[in-house]
Parts: C-alpha cells; sequence; structure tokens
C-alpha cells in the first residue's frame, strides 16, 4: 500500500496508520480515513502508512497492539484510534479535528 | 536430584517436559512445564507470580541455553530487570548478550479511542519479531490481562488472548503466562480457560499474624504431579520450593572432630567431642543450660579461630554476653575478633521463609563453621499450627549446613508436660547427636543431668551425668549411681558424706580391733613367758631336789659305813649289800 502524501508548506494533522498486509479490514480503514481527511482536513494533512508485516520493529516505538491503528503524532498530544475508523463522527472526536468551515 | 529427573522422564515420556531451573519446582512437577505450552501462574497481588516468570527466562537463557521473551503488560523493562536484580539476576546483560528481550507493552486508555472492528495483530507482530529476533525458546507474557483495563471490546480481548495462546503453542515455545486472582475464579478475567495445559497456583497467607508463601500445581494436563501445597522462599537464589524430595542424600562427611568446649561432654563422646559437619540438637526444659553448651561450643571454635554464626531468637547480644561472662566465657573478645556474629531477631518480626532466607543470606555473608540457632523451638511461634511447615524448614536448613560441612548445633525447648524424648518440631531424626538436658527434683531442689540420647557414628557413653554452671563454665559430674537411684546435688553430696563418714567409721572399727587382737597377742605372749619362768624354776626346783635326795642317801649311806666301822664289824665285803639291795629295791 503506498503512503500518500499532500504536498502542503504547513502539515497539521500528522497521521500513521498502522496495519498488518493488505487485511480487508486495513483496506476499509485506510478508504475510510482518507475520505474523512478530504472532508475535513483538506491540505492540512499527511497519512504514512505503515505495514508491520514489513516493519515488525515499528511497533514498539508507537505501542501499537491492535490492527488498525491510527495515530495522531501532529498536533501534539499523541492521540491513538484503533478499528477500521467506519464511524466517522467518533474519528473526528479521536482526532480532535475542528471542523474546516 | 539428576536420578529423580531421569525417572520423571521415563515415566512421562509422552509430555516432554521443560525444566524451569527453580529448585524444587522441577521435582513436584516431574521435570518443569510442559514444553512448547503455555502455563498459566496465579495468585494474589505479591506473591510472586512475575517473579516466577522471571526466573524461569532468567534460568533458561543462563542455564538451559534456551533464550527467552518477556512481554510486560504491566512494569516497564528497567523495572523488572530492577526486580530481578534482587534474585540475583542480570537481565541487561542477558539482553546485551542477545539472550533476552524484554518488550513492555503499554496502552493508556486516555489516548486511545476505538471506532470500529480490530484486532490484536500488532501485538502478535511484535511477540513474533521479538522472538524471531533472538530465536527464543521461552516467553513471559507478565499479566496480559491488563490489556482488559486498556481497551474496552471484551469479546476481541477474549478471542485474541484465546488465539495468542494457540499461536504461542503452535510457535513451540514454552510459555508462562502471569495472571491475577480474581474473585472466584484463578484470574480476574477468567483466563485459565485458555491456558490449561499447566496452571500452578501461588499464595501468601497469613498464620497467626506471619505470612508464609506457598505453591500448589492445580492442574498438569498429561503429567503427574505432586498435589500438595509446598512452601517456598524468594530468597537471594531465587525462588525455593521446599519438597522434601529436593534434599538429597549425597553430601560430604567429614572423620574430624570438633570439641563441645565441655571436657566432660568430650569423654562422653569418646574423648574426641562431634564430628564436623554434623548436626547437633540439645533438647530440655527452661533454664537447664542449653545455651550455655551452645556458649561453650562457640567458645572453643573461636578459639580455634573458626567463624562462628550464633542466631538467636529469645536475647540480645547484649544479653547474651553478660550471661554467659556470669559462668566465665567472654564472648565479647570473638566479636571484636570478628569471628563470632551474633544474630538476634525476635521470632515473630517475620515469617518463617524470611528468616530462612536471611539465615541462608548469612550464611553466605559469614561463611561460618559453626553455627548455633538457639532455640529452634521458638521458630515455632512462626509457623503457626503448622509444625509440618517448620520441620520442612528445619530440614532445609540442616541439608544446607550439612552440604557446607558446617557443624549445626540447635537447641529446643521442650515444655514440662511432654516426655523429654518429643521435640516440638520432630527433627530428632535429622540431627547426628542428640543430647538430652533434664531436670531431676528431689529433696527439695532441682538439679540438671546430661545424657547423650544418640550420637550416630560413635560409640558413645550412656551414662547420666550431673551438669553444673560454674563460675569457669559448665562441667560434668560423675552423677552418684546408687541402690537408692540417681543422687544429684546435694543429695549426692549428703550422700557422698554419708559414705566418706561410714568408711572412716569402718577403718576405725577395724583400727580398733587390731588394737585389741594385738594387745590379745601380746598378753598370750606374756603368759608364754610366765609359764616358761615357772617351768625352768620346776625344772631348777626339780633338780636341787634330786640333788638332795641323793645327798641324802649317801649321807646314810656314809652314816651306816661309819656305824659299821665303828662297831668294828668287818662287814666291809657286806657294807655294798645291802647299798646293791636298795639300789635295786
Amino acid at each position: 500500500m503506498p503512503a500518500r502524501r499532500e504536498n502542503s508548506a504547513k502539515v497539521e494533522y500528522d497521521l500513521r496508520l498502522y496495519v498488518a498486509g493488505q487485511t480487508p479490514r486495513s483496506v476499509q480503514a485506510f478508504a475510510n480515513l482518507t475520505k474523512i481527511c478530504e472532508e475535513h482536513l483538506a491540505g492540512r494533512y499527511r497519512i504514512q502508512v505503515i505495514d508491520l508485516l514489513e516493519h515488525p520493529q515499528l511497533a514498539k516505538g508507537d505501542q501499537i497492539l491492535a490492527i488498525p491503528t491510527l495515530v495522531r503524532t501532529l498536533p501534539e498530544p499523541i492521540r491513538k484510534i484503533i478499528g477500521d475508523l467506519s464511524n466517522k463522527e467518533r474519528v473526528l472526536v479521536g482526532l480532535d479535528v475542528r471542523s474546516s468551515g | 536430584m539428576k536420578q529423580t529427573r531421569k525417572s520423571s522422564q521415563s515415566l512421562d515420556r509422552a509430555l516432554p517436559k521443560c525444566p524451569t531451573g527453580i529448585a524444587g519446582f522441577d521435582e513436584i512437577t516431574l521435570g518443569g512445564l510442559p514444553r512448547g505450552r503455555p502455563s498459566l501462574i496465579c495468585g494474589g497481588a505479591g506473591c510472586g507470580k512475575t517473579l516466577f516468570g522471571i526466573e524461569f527466562l532468567a534460568r533458561g537463557a543462563q542455564d538451559f541455553g534456551e533464550p527467552g521473551v518477556c512481554i510486560s503488560f504491566e512494569e516497564t523493562a528497567e523495572d523488572l530487570a530492577q526486580n530481578a536484580v534482587s534474585l540475583g539476576f542480570d537481565l541487561k546483560a542477558l539482553e546485551r548478550a542477545n539472550k533476552l528481550v524484554i518488550d513492555y507493552i503499554h496502552i493508556d486508555k486516555s489516548e486511545i479511542a476505538e471506532t470500529g472492528e480490530y484486532d490484536l495483530e500488532g501485538l502478535f507482530i511484535r511477540i513474533g519479531s521479538a522472538i524471531d529476533s533472538i530465536g527464543a525458546k521461552r516467553v513471559l507474557l507478565v499479566t496480559p490481562e491488563a490489556l482488559f483495563g486498556g481497551l474496552n471490546d471484551e469479546g476481541v480481548l477474549r478471542s485474541e488472548l484465546r488465539r495468542l495462546f494457540r499461536w504461542l503453542k503452535d510457535k513451540g515455545v514454552t510459555s508462562v503466562i502471569t495472571g491475577e486472582k480474581g474473585e472466584g475464579t484463578l484470574t480476574r478475567h477468567g483466563i485459565e480457560e485458555y491456558v490449561s495445559d499447566c496452571v500452578v497456583l501461588l499464595d501468601h497467607r497469613l498464620q497467626s499474624g506471619v505470612v508464609t508463601r506457598r505453591m500448589r500445581v492445580l492442574k498438569y494436563r498429561g503429567s503427574m504431579h505432586g498435589t500438595n501445597e509446598y512452601p517456598f522462599l524468594i530468597g537471594r537464589q531465587g525462588i525455593s520450593v521446599l519438597p522434601i524430595t529436593s534434599l538429597g542424600l549425597s553430601h560430604k562427611i567429614s572423620d574430624e572432630r570438633v570439641s563441645s568446649g565441655i571436657k566432660g561432654l568430650d569423654e562422653m563422646l569418646e574423648g574426641r567431642g562431634f564430628y564436623r559437619g554434623s548436626s547437633i540438637l540439645v533438647s530440655g526444659t527452661a533454664g537447664t543450660g542449653k545455651s550455655s553448651m551452645a556458649t561453650h561450643l562457640v567458645d572453643a571454635a573461636c578459639a580455634r579461630g573458626e567463624s562462628c554464626l550464633y542466631f538467636s531468637f529469645e536475647e540480645s547480644p547484649d544479653q547474651i554476653l553478660r550471661n554467659m561472662r556470669s559462668i566465665g566465657i567472654d564472648l565479647g573478645r570473638w566479636i571484636k575478633k570478628g569471628l563470632l556474629h551474633i544474630h538476634s531477631t525476635r521470632p515473630t518480626s517475620y515469617g518463617l521463609e524470611l528468616h530462612l532466607v536471611e539465615m541462608h543470606n548469612l550464611l553466605e555473608q559469614h561463611k561460618p563453621k559453626v553455627v548455633v540457632v538457639d532455640p529452634l523451638s521458638s521458630l515455632m511461634s512462626g509457623a503457626g499450627d503448622n509444625t509440618n511447615d517448620l520441620t520442612n524448614m528445619v530440614l532445609r536448613v540442616i541439608d544446607r549446613l550439612k552440604h557446607l560441612g558446617i557443624t549445626g548445633f540447635f537447641t529446643s525447648l521442650t515444655s514440662g508436660g511432654h516426655a523429654a524424648e518429643a521435640t516440638e518440631v520432630n527433627i530428632s531424626s535429622l540431627v547426628d547427636t542428640w543430647l538430652l538436658l533434664r531436670d531431676m527434683e528431689s529433696d527439695g531442689e532441682r538439679n540438671r543431668v546430661l545424657y547423650v540420647l544418640k550420637s550416630r557414628g560413635m560409640a558413645h557413653s550412656n551414662q547420666l551425668r550431673e551438669f553444673l554452671m560454674t563460675k569457669n563454665g559448665v562441667a560434668l559430674r560423675d552423677a552418684y549411681l546408687g541402690p537408692a537411684g540417681v543422687l544429684t546435688g546435694s543429695a549426692r553430696l549428703a550422700q557422698e558424706a554419708r559414705e566418706r563418714e561410714e568408711a572412716s567409721r569402718a577403718t576405725r572399727e577395724s583400727e580398733e580391733r587390731k588394737l585389741a587382737l594385738n594387745r590379745k597377742l601380746r598378753t598370750a605372749e606374756a603368759q608364754i613367758m610366765a609359764l616358761e619362768a615357772e617351768k625352768q624354776a620346776a625344772e631348777l626346783e626339780l633338780k636341787a631336789a634330786a640333788k638332795d635326795e641323793e645327798d641324802q642317801r649317801n649321807s646314810v649311806l656314809t652314816q651306816r659305813a661309819e656305824m659299821a666301822r665303828s662297831r668294828k664289824v668287818n662287814s666291809s665285803p657286806k657294807a655294798p649289800r645291802p647299798t646293791a639291795k636298795e639300789a635295786s629295791i
């Protein structure tokens, strides 16, 4: 799964999505995340997808247990959302996103 | 121990086992934990679950060449490493040597939101990569139930934990999972359902105000195991479980003898004292001089330049010093020289196993040649009602001393009512030499007597001897044995005086008789002399009489002859005739 970055000078939201292989749940989570970000954070976010099957050692740093896990590294403090991100409202609350409007 | 392991392997050939290296545990499980399967160690807070797991990993890495992975859901790697130091394991060094990986998994509920479905694949990946990084054979999961505090979806957690345990089994690693005891269940969230191969329950409970630790193998699928509750210790050497079977009877023995410090007692023991490295028990009622005997032994050993360790459960060091000065023994000089260490504690100040841990540690620290435990019986209060515990622990101490070749001297207080031969702790069969001090009450006083009840490997005296405490220490006197029985104290003195008197009377009497006989003899001699004199006188008289007679006869003849001559009768030829006639008459 390729990591997708929005080319923007001021990245407000730095997001990392941890997955383990191309499971339906991971694909679903990535799709949900992209959709939410495009709707609410257009131009202000960056998503990095980390496949733990390829880089298992990276699980330790962000204390990853559950798959999929979304980690918001910016803005501080770190927040984590686990699950397939199917509930949009909860994702927005979890990311603490003020609606851009 | 090796033999036990061998035979256990043949007994359980079906189920390969993984030795934990925990002293005693491998004995009660006949070889260790089930190899390649998960085992659950559960118990209340502070019962030693984590230490058990850590020791399992560390010993595996150190002694069995099996690297291990520790996944902690509770404590950080630093905390774990620090705690393990108290057991004598350097986890950091093992990590550096690539024999151990410690991973701390932490979930902070406040920074996690849940939305939608998820699984714990991340955890699997982390454990898997840790295992693969060093080729681990052992895995420890410290309280995975902590996850229930961090994640909301209990259903997912349960199925994922179940999957995890099965996955570990498939990986072929021997794993230990610890779990906190819940109410009515072995673990708080009932994970024992998923780990069903081996369950070990740890427990620490308060008995008569003192804590003792216990261990029980609740379940061991496909294997025999000891089903009892076993007391265990946590010491500097790690955990040691105390089944009797872990005591090998293979210690080296010594032919060397050590003096008891009391001349009379040495005499009773073939004149040479105890064997070095043997264990000696002195039992007796209160105030019979048990501690004094111990002090003599210590004094003698220190005088030989040997280091001594004195565990006192009744008196403070100063009190011992003062009391022993009163019988002329100055222990203070040995303390100053660093040869003697007196360790005084209240028996109730901590649990039985801690006392023993303390003893083990001090033994290591001081490396003594002689150890005194005074009195052993007061540890009873630490054991509560369970004398079995104490017996086991004492067995352990005696065994340890024997292995180290230390002469052990134990005193035991027997209560007055009991038979003197029954020691409270039933350790009499374990000791090599058993001395009994007894009170003998008679004529309004109590006196002490001592005898050797048994002494393995020597022809000891079977005599009852009186035990005296003098200003110059303990002395043993021959007790008076006579028709009136055994006499001690003033009764003995009185009897001795009586005997002396009798003896002197007898001498006097015989003197008198001798004198009388001498007198008689002399009288007889005098009589003999008198009679002799009489005899001589009579003889003289007799001689005189005979002479007179002859004289007379001669004079008659002369007169006759003269008469004839005067008558002028020539009867000279006639004259002899009558003479002859008369002579013939």
